[in-house]
């Protein structure tokens, strides 16, 4: 990678490097290392045994899978919004852009109470939902729905500034000579976005992963069947077997490093591809 | 043409994400010998329902050769209650106040009656308000009025939001008023109470965490049950003492009418709650530190030791300490009157933080 | 203005996408925002006035946004010196820094409020350091902003990373070889093109910070008028059933959000024209 450094003053380059890592190791790495330290601190075999225990292991599957249809859903809405909000000019377009961040500033309380309010007992929809026979919170629909909720503009904000500044000539020129949109996304466009995408989705992903206020107004903390592992550490917690709630945040910690990690190879891989272009 | 693709595709998309919402919506109707049962709970309650509800599940097997499949939740018991009356499929309810069962019912899905419906008040368990200290007991701490010592700290949690800190209060506003003081007085002696409390926090559990892991404070004014089991998980750090007054809590126990009709559960969730005050549960109760209603099995568990501190969990496992004068929520007119007049906004607890 | 807006929907597809924008918007963002509006109307004007004029509200309202006024003004400055670091410096271990600064999204704010509770009690790693000077720092409101600096790590470095790498060093060159210092030239010719990526960070983590809930309770130790945060608030109003209060309370933060991101929205307008223009 080319960096701008010039003939700068070596102090101030290392005292600034000195005071990001300060910055990053008090406010992230210790934290992280209290959390291996107690996980681990009545050794190897009992973290083992709180990460494979059966209501563990569902909660893992439960946030897997709710941050894959998150994932989904907000890249299909990312993809849209971005495109929508960049390659066209119409009215009310910031207050537009405006509402789709609103959910990431939110209070998740407020995320979990509004789904509680909309699809819960007291709502008018109620009776219609229970007639079709869906319940909605309380059961995964609702978990799901309130961590599509808390990402919702996490692909889009990455797309916007990029599409922004690519501008809209190349799309242009492409629709003047007769492509369809669907030739101009793919040929002309996706190819500049790739890698803010990726981002989107390993941000969506990761956060789809923690999240916790919302869902935990949502989830109704049935053990094994709509805990979340967040929702399931502080079940642990609670419960005073923190050796156990500190053994699975770990384990959330190593999954979230591996979809950082993942992003970092493939984005390494994009480079060589690039220069070797 | 790539524009009826892409639409194609979206709207298959879309099509797949709401079967798969659906798919996890429904629920698979109770075939063959399984039921399943919902438990809705309150937060120290954790390690009794996994005792109590293997012991019910062998008990219900052996009866009629179904296999019970019971989940529990566990939370605040206030909005454990708040779900329920939301939706949450509770078959039945377990929580800390007569109160917060009182809210499910006022949501239209438990019938009325329900304190009646099982013996003692529905309340299978009680217990009291103890004060748990650290070992030593530096700031010798015994009772109400040590609390109002400038020199001490305490640790409990916030009335407006945990049910087991509206006991703690209750208990607190109890013993002042024993003493023959007027309301002004004990509001006063109150608002300098929770002027020594270094944490409020948002539940029982919370503020145990708080005093035990986090060292502070000097003394946690806490469930019977959660001062014990600090004791037994951390022997020789804690001393419990039980002050000259305190409040018996009844957690109340009910089946939730609508869900159980809807589920076809009844007779089970009945059954589950029927079979609490069977001796076999009295005594899991027992063992869990809560207070069991029956009178023989209370009995065996009274400690013979004098005193009111105690430093060591008895070898027997007798630990109840029965010389201490309780008063209980009929005193204060009930849960109804009891939140009107001191938790409701602008009620006397939000005067002891008014400014 | 009307031929320059038809000019640039020469790309086709503003339907299909406004379209899937909005539908998707709409039901997951906007339909249980208005049961928002519609539990607060049970209201009347002046209750709700009085509802959110409280003494006890409006002081959890001023420690929500002056908690998280501080811990923006933190991290911009510190996301701008992580920024800058990893765009200008070369040193090892950069990647692994650049990889770290997401982890705050994906750790459970709960599991991050516990253990930044236990490292900064008066006997925690941290806080028996602090202590020494007589600081502390876990139960008062220095605590809320930790915990809220925590969480808002990700925002500035992130949105000001991608606009320092496209800064051409040209610029600075220029300006040196026209002999100005070091510091005139940050902060006349690069700190000017950073503003809207500073203002777009700083807004994100204000906001995310006034309606932050899991890591907070656990370290706030949440005593009224001291360190009682607004979320809070709105959890105990729904504990006593009065959906009402604790809509309308839910409704001023989420004003309170809107507005930011709209005067971010606003920033963002102002500095595109420029450069635009």
């Amino acid at each position: 990678m080319k960096t701008g450094e010039s003939q700068g003053r070596p102090w101030a380059k290392w005292a600034l490097i000195g005071l990001a890592a300060l910055f990053l190791g008090v406010m992230l790495v210790l934290p992280l290392i209290y959390i291996l330290t107690v996980a681990f601190r009545e050794g190897v075999g009992v973290f083992i045994a709180a990460i494979t225990q059966s209501d563990a292991l569902k909660a893992v599957l439960l946030t897997l899978g709710t941050m894959l249809v998150t994932v989904a859903v907000n890249t299909l809405f990312g993809l849209f919004a971005a495109w929508c909000l960049t390659k066209y000019a119409f009215r009310g377009k910031r207050v537009l852009s405006a509402l789709i961040d609103l959910p990431v500033t939110l209070s998740p309380v407020t995320a979990g109470l509004i789904y509680l309010l909309t699809y819960g007992r007291q709502s008018i929809l109620y009776p219609l939902l229970q007639r079709l026979g869906i319940t909605i919170v309380f059961a995964v629909p609702g978990v799901i729905l309130a961590t599509i909720f808390v990402t919702f503009p996490l692909v889009s904000r990455e797309l916007i500034p990029v599409l922004s500044a690519q501008g809209t000539q190349e799309e242009e020129a492409a629709a003047l000579m007769g492509a369809g949109t669907w030739t101009i996304f793919r040929r002309v466009t996706f190819p500049h976005i790739r890698w803010a995408l990726l981002y989107g989705v390993v941000l969506c992903a990761a956060r789809a992963m923690g999240e916790f206020g919302a869902v935990s107004v949502v989830s109704g903390h049935l053990s094994g069947k709509t805990n979340t592992l967040p929702l399931y550490i502080e079940l642990l917690y609670q419960g005073y077997d923190f050796t156990g709630a500190f053994a699975v945040s770990a384990l959330l910690v190593v999954m979230s490093v591996i979809i950082l990690i993942l992003r970092s190879l493939l984005e390494r891989k994009g480079d060589k591809a690039r220069n070797a272009h | 043409m790539g524009h009826h693709i892409k639409t194609g595709l979206l709207l298959c998309l879309c099509a797949a994400l709401l079967c798969a919402l659906a798919a996890c919506g429904g629920e698979d109707g109770g075939e063959g010998e399984v039921v399943e049962l919902t438990n809705v709970s309150y937060d120290p309650t954790r390690e009794l329902y996994a005792a109590y509800n293997q012991l019910f599940s062998d008990y219900w097997l052996d009866l009629t050769g179904q296999t019970v499949e019971i989940t529990q939740s566990h939370g605040g018991s206030g909005s454990q209650a708040l779900q329920v009356a939301n939706g949450l499929e509770a078959d039945v309810v377990t929580l800390a106040l007569e109160q917060d069962v009182q809210a499910v019912a006022d949501a239209g899905l438990i019938e009325d009656g329900f304190v009646q419906e099982f013996d003692n008040d529905s309340a299978p368990y009680t217990s009291i308000i103890v004060f748990l200290v650290r070992a030593g007991n530096e700031k010798e701490i015994t009772n109400w009025d040590d609390l109002l010592r400038e020199d001490v700290e305490i640790v409990t949690p916030n009335p407006k939001t945990s049910g087991g800190a509206r006991w703690n209060y209750l208990a607190a506003w109890y013993y002042f008023e024993r003493q023959g003081l007027e309301e002004e007085e004990i509001l006063a002696n109150m608002t300098t109470l929770f002027q020594n409390v270094v944490v409020l926090d948002s539940g029982a559990r919370a503020a145990t965490t708080s005093f035990v892991e986090n060292g502070q404070g000097d003394v946690l004014i806490a469930w019977e049950n959660e001062a014990y089991l600090t004791m037994e998980e951390y022997p020789g750090e804690y001393e419990i003492v039980i002050p000259s007054v305190s409040i018996l809590c009844q957690p109340t126990v009910a089946v939730v009418d609508e869900v159980v009709d809807r589920n076809g559960t009844r007779e089970v969730a009945e059954a589950y709650l029927e079979y609490l005050y069977s001796e076999e549960a009295q005594r899991l109760v027992a063992e869990n530190y809560y207070r069991p209603c029956n009178a023989e099995i209370y009995q065996e568990y009274v400690s013979q030791s004098e005193g009111s501190v105690i430093t060591a969990l008895s070898g027997d496992g007798a630990w109840i300490v029965d010389a201490v004068e309780l008063v209980d929520i009929d005193y204060f007119g009930g849960w109804a009157e009891a939140t009107q007049r001191h938790f409701s906004d602008g009620g006397l607890f939000d005067q002891i933080f008014g400014e | 203005m009307s031929a320059a807006r038809r000019q640039q929907r020469v790309i086709p597809g503003f339907g299909l996408s406004l379209g899937v924008t909005v539908t998707m918007l709409s039901l997951i963002v906007l339909i249980p925002l208005c049961s928002l509006v519609i539990y607060t109307l049970e209201l009347s004007p002046a209750e709700f006035w009085e509802t959110v004029t409280r003494a006890r509200v409006l002081s959890s309202l001023w420690v929500s946004v002056s908690t998280a006024l501080c811990a923006a003004l933190v991290n911009t400055v510190m996301g701008l010196v992580l920024a800058w670091v990893l765009v200008r410096y070369d040193f090892p271990g950069k990647r692994v820094m650049d990889g770290m600064i997401e982890l705050p999204f994906a750790l459970p704010t709960a599991v991050a409020g516990i253990a930044l509770t236990h490292l900064t009690t008066t006997n925690g790693w941290v806080g028996s350091l602090f202590a020494r000077f007589g600081i502390e720092i876990a139960y008062t409101r220095l605590g809320i902003t930790v915990a809220l600096v925590f969480v808002g790590i990700p925002f500035v470095a992130r949105s000001v990373q991608p606009v320092l790498e496209k800064l051409d060093p040209q610029y600075e060159e220029a300006a040196h070889m026209l002999g100005a210092g070091r510091g005139y030239t940050f902060f006349h010719v690069i700190l000017p093109e950073l503003r809207a990526p500073l203002m777009a960070g700083f807004s994100m983590a204000f906001a995310r910070g006034i309606g932050e809930y899991g890591s907070v309770v656990f370290i706030a130790g949440n005593t009224p008028y001291e360190t009682e945060i607004a979320p809070l608030l709105i959890m105990s109003e729904l504990q006593e059933y009065d959906y009402s209060a604790a809509t309308s309370l839910a409704l001023v933060m989420l004003a309170i959000s809107f507005l930011v991101l709209l005067a971010n929205a606003a920033v963002q307008h102002r500095a595109a024209r420029r450069s635009n223009g």
